[in-house]
């Protein structure tokens, strides 16, 4: 195994309103078996000892599964690999001697607080608007008792696979939340817990999407692309039809 | 964005099955505009139709635009297309340009042939005892006008890109999707763009340098 020599362009932002620029760091002795979180954790370490003040960037879980981890790399939300999410991509996907570029999450909606932290909290407030189900279902059914079609299931199961990380915002070129909210709404309507709420929840969230100034959904597709879950725009029309009928009273 | 846009897709289908009666002669498609005048109130039903969709279509998007630039200040320094399953193409991303185009393109359009010069300027043709305007003459005549016909084959091929993006593009808008159906009006939306362009680009090509004129 040969360690790497990486050149990363890391986009640096002392706070919210300042302005940023790129900062190039060498890293020599990257371990290709690293994933990029840990490579950033070594060039975190080598800044402190050179007394310069370490990178900022969102993690938690680093498991692939909490939507925390963001980050622009080569141009891509989450990088090149797909259904990957930043913390699950290792540094064997690229060559040594490679120059990478890092940058945050770009839209309004989610406003850089330092380096490649973004705050995202545009999301919460949207799931506060009705992402859930209100009356307490009690424990698990017995199975069947409640029917639902196979496809049905299988299709809320693909949409509660969003983690939330954002990516699908970043990548849009209109900063559109259209999938994250698509997804969330998806995951209620298909299944007979979600209807009692149906149509106020369609209406609400999207409401609260809007007012967070994501920008509208144009059918790019590129969220689908580098949603590290691969949730399918589906979802997207899938919330058009609910908005739609719900805004003529229709549900 | 979706119902004005199909709207206009359904139009220009008709009018260039239309068109295809240039290549019949002078007198089968002189006969059959004059045909189309003459349904008068009819017509301009048609044409109001057109025209609200037109409107709506065209304040729609560029205030999608507006709001869409605003959504992000700080643009990227670095952000490229992942690939598959990425419906973000050369159509996708230049829609307000190829649509601008289109919308000078259609004024242009208009100014030549609807309003263009008719009976009074001696453009007439006698079909059963009645005087109608030539519109085939003035058709082979714009088409031999080396400079008219580099615009048009220009404009038309943005029409194949718009529609390209826009067709497959209205039925997600308005929440018709599904795994098995959607790839097939996404494919079906590349056919008609490239039938579109390629029927309309067709027409000025072969009157420049086959109908004599």
């Amino acid at each position: 195994m040969s360690l790497m020599t990486l050149h990363l362009k890391v986009w640096r932002q002392a706070g919210p309103d300042q302005p940023g620029r790129f900062e190039t760091y060498t890293l020599n002795n990257v371990n290709p078996h690293m994933s990029f979180l840990e490579m950033l954790d070594v060039l975190n370490e080598q800044l402190i000892k050179e007394g310069k003040e370490p990178v900022e960037y969102d993690n938690d879980c680093r498991e692939g599964i909490c939507g925390m981890c963001s980050l622009v790399i080569n141009g891509i939300p989450h990088g090149q690999l797909p259904r990957t999410a930043t913390c699950q991509l290792h540094m064997r996907h690229f060559n040594d001697g490679d120059t990478i570029t890092i940058e945050p999450f770009r839209a309004r909606a989610f406003p850089v607080v330092k380096d490649l932290v973004v705050d995202r909290s545009a999301f919460d407030r949207i799931i506060a608007r009705g992402g859930y189900i209100s009356v307490n279902t009690g424990s698990a059914p017995d199975a069947n008792t409640i029917p639902v079609a196979k496809e049905k299931a299988d299709a809320a199961m693909d949409a509660a696979e969003c983690i939330g990380c954002g990516a699908c915002v970043a990548a849009c070129p209109n900063a559109s939340a259209a999938l994250f909210v698509g997804a969330k709404i998806s995951q209620y309507i298909l299944l007979p817990q979600g209807q009692p709420e149906r149509p106020r929840r369609v209406l609400r969230m999207v409401a609260q999407m809007d007012e967070e100034k994501f920008g509208a959904c144009s059918n790019h597709g590129e969220c689908e692309a580098v949603c590290p879950k691969g949730i399918s725009i589906i979802n997207i029309a899938r919330m058009r039809k609910d908005y739609r009928k719900a805004a003529l009273g229709l549900l | 964005m979706a119902v004005t846009g199909l709207i206009w897709v359904i139009f220009v289908m008709v009018h260039l099955v239309e068109n295809l009666l240039l290549f019949a002669g002078p007198e089968p498609y002189n006969r059959y505009a004059h045909f189309l005048v003459s349904l008068g109130p009819l017509l301009w039903l048609a044409e109001l139709i057109l025209l609200v969709a037109l409107v709506a279509h065209v304040t729609a998007a560029i205030s999608l635009v507006l709001e869409n630039r605003a959504a992000r200040p700080q643009r990227y320094v670095k952000l490229r297309s992942k690939g598959e399953p990425s419906k973000r193409t050369f159509a996708s991303m230049s829609m307000i340009f190829t649509g601008l185009t289109l919308l000078l393109f259609l004024i242009i359009h208009l100014k030549t042939f609807k309003y263009g010069p008719g009976i009074e300027q001696g453009y007439v043709q006698v079909i059963d005892g009645k005087q109608v305007r030539d519109l085939h003459r003035l058709v082979t005549e714009t088409f031999h006008n080396p400079i008219y016909v580099i615009w048009y084959v220009f404009a038309l091929v943005f029409l194949g890109f718009h529609v390209r993006h826009g067709f497959w593009s209205a039925f997600q808008s308005w929440g018709a999707a599904h795994p098995r159906y959607t790839p097939i009006l996404y494919s079906l939306g590349a056919l008609v763009g490239v039938a579109l362009a390629v029927g309309f680009i067709f027409i000025p090509i072969w009157f420049y340098f086959f109908v004599g004129g």
